[in-house]
């Protein structure tokens, strides 16, 4: 047996231009972020790619080794076209004590004087965290734990190592593959690590910007041809929300205070647990509900243009956690620093006019995503309550929504979900 | 046993010969220059060669030495056994491995006589018992005694001959298998070509006692000095020590005083030596000597002499283009010869 | 009932009896009967010439060895202890090891050397070494180690059938161990390793004088429910690779259990060998439990912590099976 003959985790050894939006056709590599020889990860930033829409941060999906570097800075290629070449290196693990990115064999085992013994199971331990502070997307497996894992569809950030150093071993695996939903617990405890960030990069100049006002041009009208949509809407009361959202932003630091915009998002979000019909796809003439619910956030860019990167798995943050992701994204996506799977993964879109905008917003569906929630100004209105008049903080709630996938029915029905879980603010 | 110096006094005095005697005496004669110049022409030939590329590694050569091998192997028959060093492949011509055979081993070609696996240093021969060859200074010698210790508890009258230079005389297993050699008694006849140098260290800086042939004697071993640039001289040395050994009266040695002509290898550019020792030397070149001795003697006239060159000529000549028209042993087959392999053939012999 | 010393120096006479071309020489195998009293009463039985006592000259008897060999003898070159086997280097690895293939293959060396190994005695830093991997690493050469009263007796004629050189390590801490030997005993597999605990969890990779070692830690992790695989090397060079491979894809765990200084060890030629060979398979890395790395100091509470003992054993297997 040749070493490479079994496989052990996720491995491709093409790279691809990936597609990063609806309607990318190519795109420029500016900028190598590794080189030939370079240990990769399923998830590292390898590259740096600009299309219409700015410039981005692109993920690789496998793990291995770069071969070569088949395309070079400033090339600009079709979708789909062979960026690089990996080669199998197995699968190295982290040191028991390594900086962020440092990836080396682990250290020689006992002589006669053994280390400690390996961290007990008791607790789940995240699997993102280590012992030895490794960084969060390198999962220690024995080679055997990762064979038995990819034959049985489990995902090892799901499992609890009790190997040497916490390693996760085959019987972990297979502990973990009998038992699926301990492992949604587990993840609920550990909340995933954000990947390293790269530095900012310059605004796109104005040439890209017309690229990008085609670009939006092309998407709207792809959308307009082929989705039909219907549309509705309802006002909603934030007094409670409001209220509740003072008191919690009383007690945090002004760095750390949560907008109204989070509360919005956290609603659709966990509406769509209930009302699934309406996140995910149509495509293949048929209807592909998603299991993740990844939140697009439509966010107008300076200089002109929207763009819509995702934030993931948004019904399972925290409020907290999902204002710091909005904040970091609206961020990034100004300078110009977004990651190609937030481009590709949003299976909704919200669009939040925010202060400036008008009363409510019927929006274009982001294709191939079955609905587009829209929220409005949240402006003082008159409000009557149980036979009283008043005067509320209130918003407009539209959805847009695929007819293919779901009806007027259904679609009211997740807008009074949005409106009831806003009326219960600490639910979310 | 003291020692004693061999000279012509005990070789035949051709003067007094009948001349049947003489005429055969006159062969042998002859036959001892042809060998001289064979070793003589290879040698000067395999420095060419070298300098052409053609030869690789490590070359050194017996230019001047020649007398010695050529003497001492006259005492041997085909059943006894030869253990030589680095600076071999005179030995290894005069005891009857083919010109061709040396020479392909030279160039590395798989029909040399190591299988071009061993080169200049590691010249073997199973056919003429030529026990190599080898390139650590004073290593034969164990060896050696090996052989003649197999021979001896096997009761089978026969010699080992073991050369060495005055090198290994200094190496611990010198002193181990002298001494083993002796306590033993053992059937090998000991060879020092002592040529006055070990690589670049003259043997006054190397050794507080100079006299080789003494430390033999220290461990009781029979031993004489012979001057090693006369042929007759070492044969008639060589044949008494060869009979004692071989009637088994145990071990015995002789220091023969000898020269190089040419550096230690090619690699070497004499720093060591003052030119006019060499010069001095060269006078004293065996094949010169002998030849004007057999001239004097009326053995030899210019017409044999001349056909003796053209015969040597050719033989050196021959086994050059048998090297080059040799092949190179398959890169696939590189890891033979590390263990022995199955025999196909149960009758071959082992 | 026999002692492991008994049973080589049964090897040896019944060698001796069976062809005339065998014979023993080394210090002291004689008039002593040998420094560890195996070759006791063998100069009576076969006289002077077959049992030949040497001066304190490793190089030369070595090499004379060496010569006996090529010359038609199946000499058996008795070296008191690895530790003088460094004086005699020179001729195993530039004559011996080599002679074959300088020679083209016409010069095989059917030359048996036999020589103790090992620590555990206070015979301090110059007595005490374990460097069966230096031989092993020469190719040329084939090593072995007999750790059983049935491989003492059966190993050395196969040795001596063999037409290479053979080294035999005697782990000196072996020679007094007792034990059943089948009167039928004869000669025994020198290629082979062998399984001489059968397990599930773990391998436990050894040879020679720790064996015993290994078979305790294995008893006392078997009453914990670890199921330790004890795989006996017995042939260092070459190695069981189909064995170890084999063992290690049924356990997914491996330990190696060797008395040589870590580094540049056996034990990293092993693990070298299991990561190639059985990679995927592995459930945790290879664990070694090796000598310290210091010179074997005299002193006896330090010598037994610079030893490979069962505490340290079970240690290792713990921490790699994680219970």
């Amino acid at each position: 047996m040749a070493p490479g003959d079994r496989r052990g985790a996720t491995f491709a050894s093409e790279f691809r231009m990936p597609s990063l939006g609806a309607d990318m056709q190519a795109g420029t590599v500016v900028n190598w972020l590794v080189k030939p020889g370079d240990h990769v990860t399923h998830g590292d930033v390898v590259a740096e790619v600009e299309t219409e829409k700015g410039v981005f941060e692109v993920e690789i999906s496998s793990d291995g080794v770069v071969d070569e570097l088949a395309v070079g800075k400033g090339a600009k290629v079709p979708v789909g076209t062979v960026l690089a070449r990996l080669r199998r290196d197995g699968v190295t693990t982290p040191p028991a004590t390594g900086g962020a990115g440092t990836i080396e064999t682990p250290v020689a085992a006992p002589t006669a004087a053994p280390p400690a013994p390996p961290a007990a199971p008791a607790a789940p331990a995240a699997p993102a965290a280590p012992a030895g502070a490794a960084p969060a997307h390198i999962v220690r497996a024995s080679p055997l734990a990762r064979k038995i894992a990819e034959a049985k569809g489990v995902d090892l950030a799901n499992v609890t190592g009790t190997g040497p150093g916490g390693a996760i071993t085959k019987a972990d695996v297979e502990r973990a593959s009998s038992a699926p939903s301990a492992q949604r617990v587990e993840t609920t405890a550990a909340p995933p690590v954000a990947p390293p960030v790269a530095p900012p990069i310059a605004a796109p100049t104005s040439e890209p910007m017309l690229a990008m006002r085609h670009a939006v041009a092309a998407a709207v009208s792809r959308s307009k041809r082929e989705i039909p949509h219907y549309y509705l809407g309802t006002d909603i009361s934030l007094g409670a929300a409001m209220g509740w959202l003072a008191a919690q932003n009383q007690a945090r630091a002004i760095a750390d205070r949560i907008l109204p915009a989070a509360l919005l998002l956290k609603s659709v979000a966990l509406a769509l647990r209930k009302y699934p019909a309406l996140n995910g796809f149509w495509t293949d003439d048929a209807h592909h509900p998603a299991e993740a619910i990844h939140v697009g956030v439509a966010i107008s860019l300076r200089a002109g243009g929207l763009i819509a990167p995702a934030i993931h798995d948004a019904d399972q943050l925290s409020l907290g956690d999902l204002m710091r992701a909005l904040s970091d994204l609206v961020r990034r996506t100004r300078a110009g620093g977004l990651r190609s799977s937030e481009m590709t993964d949003a299976t909704i879109t919200v669009s939040n006019l925010g202060d400036e905008g008008a009363a409510s917003v019927f929006g274009v569906i982001y294709p191939p995503q079955l609905a587009l929630v829209g929220f409005g100004k949240i402006n003082e209105r008159p409000w009557a309550e149980g036979g009283m008049l008043g005067v509320r903080p209130v918003v407009t709630a539209t959805l847009a929504a695929d007819h293919r996938a779901t009806d007027g029915h259904y679609g009211s029905r997740f807008l009074a979900e949005i409106d009831r879980l806003l009326q219960t603010p600490e639910s979310l | 046993m003291t020692t004693t110096t061999a000279t012509t006094e005990n070789a035949t005095d051709t003067a007094e010969q009948p001349s049947e005697a003489r005429a055969a005496g006159g062969d042998h004669q002859l036959h001892l220059l042809r060998e001289m110049l064979r070793v003589r022409r290879f040698e000067e030939r395999c420095g060419e060669l070298y300098k052409e590329e053609k030869i690789r590694g490590f070359l050194h050569l017996y230019i001047g030495e020649e007398a010695v091998a050529t003497g001492v192997l006259q005492a041997l028959g085909p059943e006894d056994a030869v253990v030589a060093t680095y600076r071999e492949h005179g030995h290894a011509l005069v005891r009857g491995v083919s010109a061709r055979a040396i020479m392909a081993e030279m160039y590395g070609k798989q029909e040399g006589c190591s299988g071009g696996r061993g080169g200049s240093m590691h010249l073997f021969d199973a056919a003429t018992r030529f026990y190599g060859g080898n390139a650590i200074v004073a290593g034969g010698l164990p060896l050696a005694i090996g052989v003649a210790l197999a021979d001896k508890l096997q009761h089978r009258a026969r010699v080992t001959a073991c050369f060495f230079g005055d090198g290994a005389v200094a190496e611990g297993e010198f002193h181990e298998t002298l001494n083993l050699a002796a306590l033993w008694q053992l059937p090998v006849l000991f060879c020092c070509e002592n040529n006055l140098y070990a690589m670049g260290t003259a043997i006054e800086r190397a050794q507080s006692e100079t006299h080789v042939a003494l430390k033999a004697a220290a461990y009781r071993i029979p031993s004489w000095d012979v001057d090693g640039m006369d042929v007759e001289a070492v044969e008639s040395a060589a044949h008494r020590a060869a009979a004692a050994v071989r009637a088994g009266e145990g071990p015995h040695f002789l220091e023969l005083r000898t020269y190089r002509f040419r550096a230690h290898s090619l690699f070497d550019p004499e720093l060591y030596r003052e030119k006019e020792e060499v010069e001095r030397w060269k006078q004293r070149d065996p094949i010169a000597t002998y030849t004007a001795t057999l001239r004097q003697r009326g053995v030899l006239d210019d017409a044999q002499l001349a056909a003796m060159e053209d015969e040597v000529l050719r033989e050196v000549d021959d086994a050059v283009a048998f090297a080059e028209a040799g092949a190179w042993e398959p890169v696939e087959t590189l890891t033979r010869y590390v263990y022995s392999e199955p025999k196909t053939d149960p009758g071959a012999a082992p | 009932m026999t002692t492991y010393r008994e049973a080589v120096r049964e090897a040896i006479r019944a060698s001796m009896i069976a062809d005339d071309r065998v014979f023993l020489m080394g210090e002291d195998v004689g008039r002593y009967g040998g420094c560890y009293a195996v070759s006791r009463g063998l100069l009576e039985e076969f006289g002077p010439e077959r049992i030949r006592d040497t001066p304190l000259s490793e190089s030369a008897f070595v090499g004379a060895g060496i010569g006996a060999a090529i010359n038609g003898m199946r000499p058996i070159v008795e070296i008191m202890t690895v530790n003088f086997s460094l004086l005699a280097l020179d001729q195993i690895v530039n004559t011996a090891a080599a002679l074959l293939h300088m020679s083209g293959g016409q010069f095989n060396v059917p030359l048996v050397i036999r020589m103790a190994t090992g620590a555990g005695r206070q015979v301090a830093a110059q007595h005490s070494h374990s460097l069966e991997g230096w031989y092993a690493h020469v190719p040329g050469l084939k090593v072995i180690a007999p750790a059983t009263i049935e491989d003492a007796r059966g190993m050395l004629p196969t040795a001596l059938a063999d037409p290479d050189p053979v080294i035999i390590f005697e782990h000196a801490a072996l020679y007094n161990v007792e034990g059943a030997l089948s009167s039928s005993a004869g000669a025994v597999s020198i290629d082979r390793a062998a399984v001489r605990r059968a397990g599930t969890d773990v391998t436990l990779i050894t040879f020679g004088g720790t064996l015993g070692r290994t078979l305790v830690a294995a008893e006392q992790l078997g009453n914990a429910g670890v199921s330790a695989e004890v795989l006996d090397l017995r042939t260092l060079r070459p190695l069981d690779t189909n064995a170890i491979l084999d063992s290690v894809r049924k356990t997914h765990r491996a330990v190696v259990v060797d008395e040589e200084w870590r580094s540049g060890s056996l034990s990293a030629e092993i693990s070298a060998r299991i990561m190639e060979g059985a990679f995927y398979e592995l459930d945790a890395p290879v664990a070694r439990v090796c000598g310290a790395e210091v010179p074997i100091p005299y002193a006896r509470h330090l010598e037994q912590a610079a030893l490979p003992q069962p505490a340290a054993i079970v240690e290792a297997v713990r921490a790699v099976v994680g219970r």
